[in-house]
């Protein structure tokens, strides 16, 4: 009796130990990763290597328009991917009936998030370079960036919608509430911590795509800023990509300058959503 | 917790309006640029120049948009890489404005231009010797390679696998051939002057369409052989080993010929010297900012066309082709596809 107590504790403390180590081993490749990109570009970062514009030159190179080109691009990405997103997830959790057509759109829509990137840089390319003539501009990238996470941010916001209990909707229909007040006033407030989190993490994805925009043409070689959705642009991967892929080793530490930038734009965005869901979390008693 | 929500739709709308309201800016600016005359001054020329195309000429033009640019900071110039195949896809839809090539444009090529009604006027604006380099831990291959065993090595379902398989006293170990793919002038070329015909060649080696990963796949493998532009050996002398070509002709001079500004200009490295390109839209030629953009290239690109590693024409070249550009003289002076061992005199007689 008592053998059989130690083992089945002895099997307990073995789990832990390779929960431990499965948890240890990522953070180790993390930390690597991070170690490796920080020795070799923390020397090439500072304002100039910001405030300029790509050159031939190494130590004339910077990230300027990269910078600005991300910073846009996420921007109408979010205005685009966000209000379309979440309105479809409100649909589909309050609106819709639980038909078979229903049940297959969402499936469909959990597929289309496994989708590679690729296939939809080549759909924006025909789509809204082609066909509808916006040319390679930050407005087709922030399309197909939108397309891309579209499905993502249904997904995440469909799940924080679903997480509400259904005893206050039914608690506010009791008290005569409409539909539209309901999910007003109840639904959405209480979700928002969810929905947030979902789409600042679906974003973050989008910062760092690179495949989708080489296909719709963001360029190797820009030295302006965009000012206006039809312009052409560059973002940070694909200056980072460009670097790289450079034979001269100045280059290289140019570009791990840059991937330092995009991690320092990518945990400020993470960052954002622990920050939103905490802060809007303490409001909430079930 | 209202109060966060509104201010972070009202920030997202402020947002929505500072992109609106750009967009009235490039508009009024295009249209001063085509009031005024092409020599206005540098600051006032604005307007965008799109190019994109072949990575063998990429270096030049990236000099040359970084040095425009400094001039003329209201002027947008963009430049990509996708290849002179590539690049001409998009020119011919009317995509770009130039297109960068290492080789001239082919007839099917000119009718896909034709179709969409687009015009181009054809600028020589460099030369280039196709450079044959290994690793620099290669120490058997002596002087180099001749015509015939690049031939060997190259030709559609060659059956060379290893070294020993070009000469027998060189190592059996299997050779990693690594060159430029389909959408590159470069294959076209290289092709044509060794193979014997455009785009014959073998399938089984590591391609791509951009010069850079070509050098890194050369530089990272003892037992590589590869083929691209001069400039892009001479920016990686270092990492790379550059061969000499006998194409077994005495009048080019004897023995391995390894290519240098002089042996490329003087025609004596063949047949792998070769002419670079820019096509311009005639259309977009009668903007102004493209204007200034082609003179300029012609002008002042001499002096970067030298630093990025390119031979530059003789000055008489650079004029005849500023002034066809000027009487927008339209059309290809090659009949289409690569031609072998044009030299620059050539050139300036076909002008």
């Amino acid at each position: 009796m008592k053998k059989g107590l130690t083992n089945r504790q002895l099997k307990g403390r073995v789990f832990e130990l390779v929960c431990l180590g499965s948890m240890m081993a990522a953070l180790a490749v993390l930390t690597v990763l991070l170690w490796d990109v920080w020795t070799d570009g923390h020397a090439w970062l500072d304002l100039q290597f910001l405030d300029s514009f790509p050159s031939r030159f190494p130590e004339k190179a910077g990230i300027k328009s990269a910078i600005w080109g991300t910073f846009w691009l996420m921007i109408m990405t979010a205005l685009i991917s966000v209000p379309l997103g979440v309105g479809a997830a409100i649909y589909l959790q309050e609106y819709a009936r639980k038909t078979t057509l229903t049940r297959i759109i969402e499936t469909n829509i959990s597929n289309l998030a496994g989708v590679p990137s690729i296939v939809y840089g080549i759909l924006g390319l025909a789509l809204f370079v082609r066909a509808m003539d916006l040319e390679r501009s930050l407005i087709s990238g922030a399309l197909t960036m939108s397309l891309l996470i579209l499905p993502i941010i249904i997904i995440s916001s469909q799940e924080a919608i679903l997480a509400v209990p259904s005893s206050i909707r039914e608690a506010s229909y009791a008290i005569g509430a409409t539909k539209w007040q309901t999910i007003r006033y109840h639904v959405l407030p209480d979700a928002l911590p969810g929905i947030l989190t979902g789409n600042i993490l679906a974003l973050s994805r989008a910062i760092g795509e690179t495949a989708p925009l080489i296909m719709i043409g963001a360029l190797t070689f820009i030295a302006f800023t965009p000012s206006s959705p039809r312009d052409p642009f560059t973002v940070l991967p694909i200056q980072i990509f460009n670097w790289i892929s450079r034979p001269q080793e100045e280059f290289h530490f140019l570009a791990a300058a840059g991937i330092v930038v995009l991690l320092v734009f990518l945990l400020t965005m993470n960052a954002a959503a622990i920050l939103l869901r905490n802060r809007y979390q303490k409001n909430l008693k079930w | 917790m209202k109060r966060i929500a509104t201010l972070l739709f009202i920030s997202l709308i402020a947002i929505a309006g500072c992109i609106g309201g750009d967009e009235s800016g490039p508009a009024k600016e295009t249209v001063t640029a085509v009031e005024s005359s092409p020599s206005l001054p540098m600051k006032e020329l604005s307007g965008s120049v799109a190019v994109d195309g072949s990575s063998t000429v990429y270096p030049i033009t990236e000099a040359v948009s970084e040095e425009f640019q400094r001039l003329y900071p209201r002027v947008r110039v963009t430049v990509g890489i996708s290849g002179t195949g590539g690049g001409f896809k998009k020119f011919c839809n009317g995509e770009v404005d130039i297109n960068d090539a290492s080789r001239p444009i082919k007839q099917k090529e000119i009718n896909a231009c034709t179709a969409k009604g687009i015009e181009f006027i054809e600028i020589p604006v460099a030369f280039d010797g196709i450079s044959v380099v290994v690793n620099p831990s290669n120490d058997w291959i002596g002087k180099g390679l001749t015509v015939a065993e690049l031939r060997e090595i190259w030709k559609p379902n060659s059956s060379v696998k290893k070294w020993s398989d070009v000469r027998t006293e060189w190592p059996g170990k299997k050779i990693f051939l690594v060159g430029a793919d389909a959408d590159s002038g470069t294959f076209d070329y290289f092709t044509k002057a060794i193979v014997g015909e455009e785009r014959a060649s073998r399938a089984d080696y590591t391609a791509s369409a951009d010069d850079n990963v070509l050098v890194q796949a050369i530089a990272g493998e003892k037992y590589a052989l590869g083929y691209f532009g001069y400039a892009y050996y001479l920016e990686n002398s270092q990492k790379l080993k550059l061969l000499g070509i006998d194409d077994g002709i005495s009048e080019n001079g004897d023995g391995y010929i390894v290519p240098t500004p002089e042996t490329i200009s003087k025609g004596i490295y063949q047949p792998l010297s070769r002419p670079l390109f820019i096509y311009v839209n005639k259309k977009s030629a009668e903007r102004p900012e493209t204007k200034e953009f082609i003179r300029y290239y012609l002008m002042e690109g001499r002096e970067l066309v030298k630093q990025t590693g390119y031979v530059s024409l003789p000055d008489k070249a650079y004029e005849l082709a500023l002034k066809r550009f000027e009487d927008a003289k339209t059309g290809s002076i090659f009949t289409g596809g690569s031609q072998v061992g044009v030299s620059i005199e050539e050139i300036l007689a076909k002008e």
